[in-house]
């Protein structure tokens, strides 16, 4: 394009040299014509760059206005959720496992359902629709919703799910300004049964086309993720047989009230693989309609506490066990070696007294038939704090649970803060530490299972690797043979726990309660515990049943002791739930006669 | 006589200066600027009592500052709309070297008022926001700069200018104030561009932009949080831009009704920088729509109006102004929907602000007077120019 054109036109210079005139005037000139070709030129290109300029700042404007017009006249969503997706549409995801029992059965899954959410300004007649509501809906107050559909808002959420029914009243109340917004919600079908395993689930990030369902409490919070991953196909297999679990709940709630006691929780686990088949825990929710959190009276007791994982106590002389059982390994006592228990015994300025004065000198094995403070603390100055202490670790009690719940963590044992010898004489019958039901069962479960650690879980185990060993098969079998006789022997604690045919054994614990001021315990309230293991010849499943405040009231005076209360409870339980856990009966010979085919 | 160029306006000489002024000056963009402070008022007496019952005052007193500080703005608005393209430039030039120095002695004198940023001089009766003023007269040397290198033997006028600015933007850093900083860097680009930069050399420098830009991201927290916030999806409900969306979302098309609007109880910036939520709140979607196209009027006769300039300094001078202005709106106006990162920028002429005020009117009265129909030179270079 550019022509080039000389700096000095040669000939027109010869020739102006010729006629005697100047020539730089040319030159002069001749640059003057080259710089206003360039400005015409570099003026043509601005000419075309100040268009695409001006159409630009057009563009820019139109996408404003655009954007703008769009928002106006968008449709009305939810003010704060709308706020929040706007810049970038957020998907929401909505898929859900399911979560089934053992055998498959489905203990939570999904239903389609509706939001309902009104857009005030569409609404026809506000009067008709309050009341139409109101109707329907009987918590709902028809003035105040009238007040609400006649207000300034353009958005308003009314329901967060409808049932079926609800849904097509609504619909024949004909009203343009009501919406339904699609839902997911989380159904459990069993209703309370299992509430504390399962927790519950909410709503996370809502809209009105969708909203994602979370997980807030129990399994469904601590397998959350996993639930919501949208790739999952297998529903989430839990260890609790839901047969079980309904069993035992249904005998805890008549044995709490039975018992006048304010709360209980009871656990059933397999001793060899630390699979919870039922784990309940009273009062409980439903967790269809979780409760709100109680603002007011002892967090402890609300419905929505799991007392199994996360509530941990001093919980006496189940503890009783784990000393006995460390002696035998150490090889300190036998079970016929007879040892001083004259008390009461004195401990800086402590006394441990026993229930009942069991005379001066008893035999270990009736130290712990007969559930002996002096006797148990006397073997533990034996063992030392510091051999305790480990022991006790590695049976699983200082450590919060591993539970696939989210409150597992929660239940961190409370432990003295400096393991001196009194503590250790007192830990050694379960005072001045605290555990939760679940580490008992977990730590009763490695001691009768022939001795290998036991993680307690929820999740369906198909094999399990045995644990770390923790006591002796010998001790084991030592200890079975003493627990049985807690059960079957004349002086033993536990005379209600027999089942016939199953064989039970195991360990009661009646602790009293702090006081809730802190600083001592309270004369009347206690907390009583039956830490069972059955068949006891070989051991399949420890049940730990406990009561709080319990008064049994038959008798002149109120029973508090476990033996009266936890105890019979337990019994019951394993009653009901061995046949569905498909433990058979062994029957003893002689007895077979009186059966009859008929029998239930 | 006829008319032989197309588009002049034939000057009489010993016209009085009034009568020629009104019949060269572009009167539709008088027109639009006096709708658009007469809306300012308007939503000023809505937006603004909030804050005055806050700060304890009289409800009107905002609006009363408003429309004293407006005329004011008019006025100088006017008045320097008539002077000649030449006199703007000498004094804009010593402007340029007055607010240079003044906002180099910022951090000496100046004061932050408690926000973090030390951008304000305080007179005692107001506060002034130097780099404010800074911007116009910014354009007005470099484009003078620029197109005296395109005369023969010319200073080196686009290396000057782009050391001139590299310093500035420096200076407003340091303040900190990105957003001064990057608008000065887009007027100098835009002046670049118009002067017929070569595209590669445009390309160069928008990477270098880019370049610091990420460099300013990675070492300054008060512009990384800036720009995280945008990118996240997720607004914080009771964040502004928030209510601002919310308030569009509420005012529908024709609005909620005067006075009936709920943004400028929970915004504290309602009266200034969210002041388009204010409008589109009470006014609806059609006040908004009159708003813009009134901005579009303005940016669009502007441009069009330049293209037919013949002098390069007039030409790039007003271009430079008029982004600038065009830019500041539109950039107001994205905040509020969302399209732009949050950032601090008056609505021209709209929202409240005395230093704003003064300086817009300082700036659009350039711009009339640099879009002011005079005589482009004889017939043929105009006859060249198109038969090429």
């Amino acid at each position: 394009m550019t022509q080039r054109v000389p700096l000095r036109p040669l000939t027109r210079i010869l020739k102006a040299r010729a006629e005697g005139a100047d020539p730089d005037l040319i030159e002069r000139e001749n640059l003057r014509l080259r710089h206003e070709a360039a400005r015409d030129t570099l003026r043509q290109r601005s000419e075309g760059r100040l268009l695409l300029l001006a159409l630009c700042f057009l563009l820019a404007f139109g996408a404003v206005g655009t954007q703008m017009a769009a928002l106006a006249t968008g449709e009305a969503d939810e003010p704060v959720r709308a706020a929040s997706t706007a810049g970038a549409e957020v998907t929401i995801l909505n898929t859900r496992a399911d979560i089934t029992d053992r055998a498959g059965r489905v203990l939570a899954t999904n239903f389609a359902t509706n939001a309902l959410y009104a857009h005030p300004h569409e609404i026809v007649d506000a009067r008709a629709a309050a009341d139409g509501l109101a109707r329907i809906f009987p918590d709902l107050d028809a003035d105040t919703l009238y007040a609400r559909l006649n207000s300034e808002a353009r958005f308003l959420w009314l329901r967060r799910y409808l049932s079926p029914e609800q849904e097509q009243m609504v619909h024949d109340l004909g009203e343009p300004g009501l919406h339904f917004g699609p839902r997911e919600m989380r159904l459990y079908p069993n209703g309370r049964v299992a509430a504390h395993v399962l927790g519950g689930a909410g709503f996370g990030q809502e809209a009105t086309n969708a909203a994602e369902v979370i997980g807030v409490a129990g399994i469904e919070a601590a397998f959350d993720t996993a639930l919501r991953d949208p790739d999952r196909r297998a529903p989430l297999q839990l260890s609790v047989d839901l047969t079980v679990q309904d069993a035992v709940e249904q005998v805890l709630e008549g044995g709490m009230r039975l018992m006048n006691a304010r709360a209980a929780g009871a656990v059933i686990m397999d001793a060899h693989t630390g699979e919870v088949y039922a784990m309940a825990s009273l009062p409980d929710f439903d967790p269809n309609a979780r409760p709100r959190p109680p603002v007011d009276g002892d967090p402890a007791l609300s419905p929505l506490f799991n007392r199994t994982v996360q509530g941990v106590y001093e919980l006496g002389s189940v503890f009783k066990t784990f000393t006995i059982a460390q002696a035998f390994e150490l090889g300190l006592y036998n079970p016929d070696d007879v040892i001083d228990t004259s008390g009461p015994l004195q401990m800086s300025g402590f006394l441990i007294r026993d229930f009942r004065d069991y005379g001066p000198r008893q035999s270990v094995a009736e130290v712990f038939v007969r559930s002996s403070n002096i006797g148990t603390a006397r073997i533990a100055q034996a063992i030392g704090g510091e051999r305790q202490r480990d022991f006790l670790d590695r049976l699983g009690l200082l450590a919060p649970t591993q539970v696939e719940v989210m409150e597992a963590p929660l239940g961190r044992p409370l432990l003295p803060e400096r393991w001196g010898e009194l503590s250790t004489m007192t830990i050694s019958y379960g005072h001045g530490i605290s555990t939760s039901p679940l580490h008992l069962a977990a730590a009763y479960a490695t001691i009768v299972n022939g001795g290998t650690r036991v993680q307690p879980t929820l999740l369906r185990q198909d094999s399990v690797t045995p644990g770390e060993r923790v006591i002796s098969e010998t001790t084991s079998a030592r200890m079975r043979a003493l627990m049985r006789d807690v059960v079957a022997s004349d002086i033993g604690t536990a005379s209600f726990g027999e089942v016939p045919g199953y064989a039970v054994g195991g360990k009661t614990g009646t602790a009293d309660l702090p006081l809730t001021a802190g600083g001592g315990y309270y004369e009347d309230r206690n907390l009583t515990t039956f830490a069972a293991a059955f068949p006891m010849d070989a051991p399949r499943f420890v049940v730990i049943v406990s009561l709080q405040e319990p008064a049994e009231t038959s008798g002149q005076e109120p029973r508090r002791t476990a033996g009266w209360t936890a105890v019979p409870v337990a019994a019951e339980v394993i009653r009901r739930a061995a046949p569905l856990l498909g433990v058979r009966p062994s029957i003893a010979p002689g007895v077979t006669d009186r059966l009859s085919s008929t029998s239930n | 006589m006829t008319e032989l160029a197309h588009g002049t306006v034939i000057v009489q000489s010993g016209e009085a200066v009034l009568p020629r002024w009104w019949r060269s000056v572009d009167r539709v963009s008088i027109g639009c600027i006096l709708a658009l402070f007469g809306i300012g008022i308007l939503l000023g007496f809505a937006s603004s009592p909030p804050l005055a019952e806050r700060t304890g005052l009289p409800p009107f007193h905002y609006v009363i500052r408003q429309a004293f500080y407006g005329g004011l703005a008019l006025v100088v608005m006017l008045v320097v709309s008539m002077l000649s393209p030449l006199t703007i430039r000498r004094l804009g030039v010593t402007g340029f070297f007055i607010t240079v120095a003044a906002v180099a002695l910022l951090p000496v004198f100046g004061t932050d008022f408690g926000q973090g940023a030390v951008r304000w001089y305080s007179l005692g009766f107001a506060a002034l926001q130097p780099s404010e003023f800074l911007k116009p007269v910014f354009v007005v040397f470099s484009a003078w700069m620029i197109a005296a290198s395109q005369e023969l033997g010319g200073p080196p006028g686009k290396t000057v200018s782009l050391l001139v600015t590299g310093i500035l933007v420096g200076f407003l850093a340091m303040q900190p104030d990105f957003g001064q900083a990057a608008l000065l860097i887009f007027a100098w680009l835009v002046l670049y561009f118009v002067a017929g930069a070569p595209m590669a050399a445009l390309f160069a420098l928008m990477g270098a932009v880019g370049a610091g830009g990420v460099y300013a991201y990675n070492n300054s927290e008060h512009f990384a949080r800036r720009i995280d916030g945008f990118l996240t999806a997720e607004v914080s409900p009771n964040t502004q831009l928030a209510f601002a969306e919310e308030a569009i979302r509420n005012g529908g098309l024709f609005g909620a009704g005067l006075g009936e609007g709920s943004v400028k109880w929970t915004l504290p910036d309602a009266h200034t920088d969210f002041i388009i939520a204010v409008a589109a709140e009470e006014y609806g979607l059609a006040l908004v729509a009159v708003i813009i196209a009134l901005f579009a009027a303005i940016a669009t006769r502007g441009f069009f109006r330049l293209m037919r300039e013949r002098d390069p300094f007039i030409r790039l001078a007003g271009t430079g102004l008029l982004s600038l202005f065009a830019l500041q709106a539109f950039i107001n106006l994205a905040v509020a929907v969302r399209m732009l990162p949050a950032k601090g920028m008056t609505l021209p002429f709209v929202s409240y602000g005395g230093s704003s005020l003064l300086s817009t009117g300082i700036a659009v009265g350039m711009i009339l007077a640099f879009t002011r129909t005079r005589p482009q030179g004889d017939i043929r270079d105009h006859l060249i120019a198109q038969g090429r």
